[in-house]
């Protein structure tokens, strides 16, 4: 964004720099000829209207069947109208659901980070385990799939450049995932208002040459990948004194878990995803294993989010085979 | 002896049961709250000018755009038109000497009052900083604003609406004059008594909400806070189940006046009458299936947003027939372009495009981009402003007449109409383009390339401003030095047409029998 600086813009034309923003472009500038067309239509009437009929000019009001009403006139603009509303509405439902559900990229190569909000900053964690706040460097042309929450308030993550948004929500994993496609800083905003510095929760994605990026991962110190750490977690917490391999404590075997159906104790089945293993730790006993006691103690406000999405990551990195799960 | 010189001193003010007269109390306090909402956005805007955050504080400027939110949408918007205009007109259109429930409707008015006083009282005492969107957790647990006073004000006043919704309903069944049936009603009504149905049954919900939120801030019991086992995203679906029919309580009145402007100023009956009494209907009814659409990013289901899309998308039909009706009353009519017409004609052509660009942020893939943007904020300026606050200015001239008994001076309010037509797509315009670019609302300092739009903004802010205090100097003005009006001046169809103006205090000395069509413009009256 070389003009990022200029103060005198219009701006008709933001940057477009992920592999869905051109389409979300289409979409836009269809509907604004469309919607164009109605408005000239419309205030062309007016006008027409406004001269030719302007009170005590020679106009013939002889009696016509459009004076009053007429239903086949009503149902002639509804019909249009109607046809062209679904036809938007697909268009827009379609590319939402690619954009906010997408399938995960065939090669498997999703670059995984963690995104944690808080009052006034973005903290990222790479795979790597390298860290940055309010900036995050990635590669162009790979896929990047966020796992979010919040510390505290809702907060929402921002790349108008992506043309993507997702609410970042306390207790909560929202996921986001984006391919960016040229290289540069983009800004990043936080979307949902967050309290007294709401503005000033603002970063940049920096977006790289895949080489350059590699410098850049190698530069960096790495403390330890989420699951390296996850997995020193998980003894330092006790979580392995019920859970581990030679426990006799009777507790779920989580290995092979991730993204599996779990039973419950109450009845039906829920998907072990992200939010399923945070929601064990956190409150335990809201899905209870099936065949299983509520004996687990909540590790309410004991575990922050950071070790959180490192115990999630550990855990999820005992199921092999990736599934297309958040 | 008229409703205005039938009684003097404060009591009979105070104490009226005259429908008339409360909404002379109304007309009072909803200008002092709207020229204070109005206040505050100027400082917004003001801000706005620069990047930086240099005005004022980010607190300030936090309490600024969430008091201008909270007045404008409870103080002003909502009771605008229906307690207005509304309680004037109802009976007079319905051949009724007054509301069917007299004592409640001044009471509504207290209650309004009372909670217009506790909402004022959270401002002075420590301001509120959450939006008028009151999310959780951040109101429950983060702010440190008065949050429980404001909240408490918003919950008094959902009273006031639910108590003139109960009386417009039951005057608009039981009030009618012989001969008066519902197809024969002017479309105001038809409005009216939409739009209470609206207040009546979608009020008690944000009631309910806001004693929820009151409860977990207050005692800390978990219903929206999910550290406390809540869900933030519950409150948000209650709060838009309210707040999303609360913009058709806005609309729907603002549709019914600009129907009754324009059948008189093109001097033709309304086109397809029944087409728009049932579009009324059918806006009312689908407003309560929509909510969802302000939600399609908050992590709700996404499939649930596909739903609430394709729904907002069918709400949109029935408004887009309404523009087209309008249009076709035009056609063949005897049109004046006296300032009520203007104002009307503004209506309809910001409400098209407030309508249009809601058809974008229905559309999904779309609305990811623009949620939370300036873009929703040009969208529903455009409706509420643009569309209501024009209709609200087209009523109040052309029944100014019948109101005071005096004359506007016409100049002077086409002047008014012109400037905020223009001031207003100067301020809410460049919006549009700042959101599709990515600015995000309720920012106290922004990126540097969005100043040029900002800037363009606040001029229009200015003259907005300008075009706003024009009408409330001269129609103050008018109360005094203004022509005297007959009766009907502007040659109107309609039952309040054929009192005197101002009206006696009765109304209707014996009560009218009514044997034609609403808008006989075809026969003189």
């Amino acid at each position: 964004m070389a003009d990022a600086d200029d103060r005198w813009q219009l701006l008709l034309f933001p940057e477009s720099a992920s592999s869905v923003s051109g389409q979300v472009d289409t979409l836009f500038w269809a509907m604004v000829v469309a919607c164009g067309l109605v408005v000239a239509l419309v205030f062309t009437v007016l006008l027409v209207f406004g001269i030719r009929y302007r009170r005590g000019s020679p106009a013939s009001r002889r009696g016509s069947p459009l004076l009053y009403h007429n239903r086949w006139l009503e149902i002639g603009w509804s019909i249009p109208v109607l046809a062209a509303f679904l036809f938007f509405f697909a268009w827009g439902a379609l590319l939402y659901v690619e954009i906010l559900d997408p399938p995960t990229p065939e090669d498997g190569d999703a670059r995984r980070v963690n995104v944690i909000g808080k009052q006034w900053m973005w903290k990222f964690q790479h795979p790597e385990g390298i860290r940055e706040i309010n900036t995050l460097h990635v590669a162009v042309g790979q896929t990047v799939r966020l796992r979010m929450t919040s510390q505290d308030v809702i907060h929402s993550f921002f790349v108008p450049a992506f043309r993507i948004k997702q609410d970042v929500l306390p207790q909560t994993y929202t996921r986001l995932q984006f391919t960016p496609t040229k290289v540069g800083r983009f800004d990043l905003y936080c979307a949902e208002y967050c309290g007294l510095s709401h503005s000033g929760m603002v970063g940049e994605v920096v977006v790289m040459p895949p080489s350059e990026f590699q410098d850049w991962l190698a530069r960096r110190d790495r403390p330890g990948t989420p699951q390296q750490d996850g997995e020193r977690l998980f003894r330092q917490y006790g979580c392995s004194g019920c859970h581990g391999e030679a426990s006799s404590v009777r507790a779920p075997d989580l290995g092979g878990l991730y993204g599996k159906p779990v039973p419950l104790e109450s009845g039906g089945t829920v998907t072990a995803d992200a939010q399923y293993l945070r929601d064990s730790i956190v409150f335990p006993s809201k899905h209870v294993v099936a065949g299983y006691a509520p004996i687990m103690p909540s590790f309410k406000d004991q575990i922050s989010e950071e070790d959180l999405l490192k115990l999630t990551a550990y855990i999820q990195s005992l199921t092999p085979e990736e599934p297309d799960a958040p | 002896m008229n409703y205005l010189n039938a009684g003097y001193g404060l009591k009979s003010w105070l104490l009226t049961l005259d429908h008339k007269r409360v909404a002379w109390l109304y007309f009072i306090s909803i200008t002092g709250f709207f020229f204070l909402g109005g206040a505050a956005a100027t400082l917004v805007r003001l801000e706005l000018i620069t990047p930086a955050g240099d005005l004022l504080s980010s607190d300030a400027y936090n309490q600024m755009f969430s008091l201008h939110g909270i007045v404008m949408v409870w103080f002003f918007l909502i009771p605008s038109i229906p307690a207005t205009m509304g309680n004037f007109l109802l009976p007079l259109m319905l051949g009724a000497r007054d509301m069917a429930f007299p004592r409640l409707n001044l009471m509504s008015w207290y209650v309004f009052i009372l909670g217009g006083a506790f909402t004022l009282t959270a401002v002075i005492a420590g301001g509120i900083d959450t939006g008028w969107t009151f999310y959780t957790p951040y109101s429950t647990m983060f702010s440190n604003g008065a949050v429980l006073a404001a909240a408490t004000g918003v919950f008094i006043v959902g009273f006031s609406s639910i108590l003139t919704g109960i009386n417009f309903i039951v005057t608009t069944h039981k009030m009618r004059a012989p001969g008066l049936t519902w197809f024969r009603l002017p479309l105001f009504v038809w409005a009216q008594y939409a739009t209470s149905l609206i207040m009546v049954l979608a009020t008690p919900v944000l009631s309910i909400t806001l004693v929820l939120l009151g409860v977990e801030r207050a005692f800390g019991i978990g219903i929206f806070d999910p550290a406390l086992g809540g869900d933030p995203i519950l409150f948000e679906h209650l709060f838009w189940f309210y707040s999303h029919p609360a913009v058709y309580i806005m609309l729907l009145p603002a549709m019914g006046v600009v129907s009754e402007a324009i059948a008189c100023f093109a001097h033709k009956r309304i086109f397809g009458y029944k087409v728009m009494a049932f579009s009324i209907l059918a806006i009312a009814l689908f407003g309560f299936l929509v909510w969802g659409h302000h939600m399609f990013v908050s992590g709700q289901s996404i499939y649930a947003g596909v739903a609430f899309s394709l729904l907002s998308f069918l709400v949109s039909v029935p408004s887009a027939l309404k523009i087209f009706n309008w249009l076709a009353t035009l056609y063949k009519g005897h049109i004046r372009f006296d300032a009520p017409m203007l104002f009307a004609l503004s209506f309809i052509g910001l409400f098209l495009i407030g309508g249009l660009t809601g058809v974008f942020v229905a559309t999904l893939a779309l609305d990811i981009q623009m949620h939370d943007t300036y873009f929703v904020v040009a969208h529903f300026h455009y409706i509420m402003v643009g569309g209501m606050v024009s209709a609200y200015m087209a009523g109040l001239h052309f029944w100014w007449p019948k109101i005071t008994g005096r004359l506007y001076p016409e100049m002077w309010a086409r002047v008014s109409a012109i400037i905020v037509f223009a001031g207003f797509n100067l301020t809410f315009f460049p919006q549009f383009i700042l959101g599709w670019a990515g600015m995000p609302r309720r920012y106290h300092a922004y990126a540097e390339e969005f100043q040029l739009l900002n800037v363009f903004s606040s001029a229009g802010a200015g003259m907005l401003a300008v075009g706003y205090l024009l009408p409330l100097l001269y129609l103050i003005w008018s109360l005094r030095y203004g022509a005297r009006a007959g009766g009907n001046p502007w040659d109107a169809r309609g039952l309040e047409w054929t009192v005197a103006s101002p009206p006696p205090k009765e109304n209707f000395a014996t009560v009218p029998r009514v044997d034609s069509e609403a808008y006989a413009y075809d026969t003189p009256q």
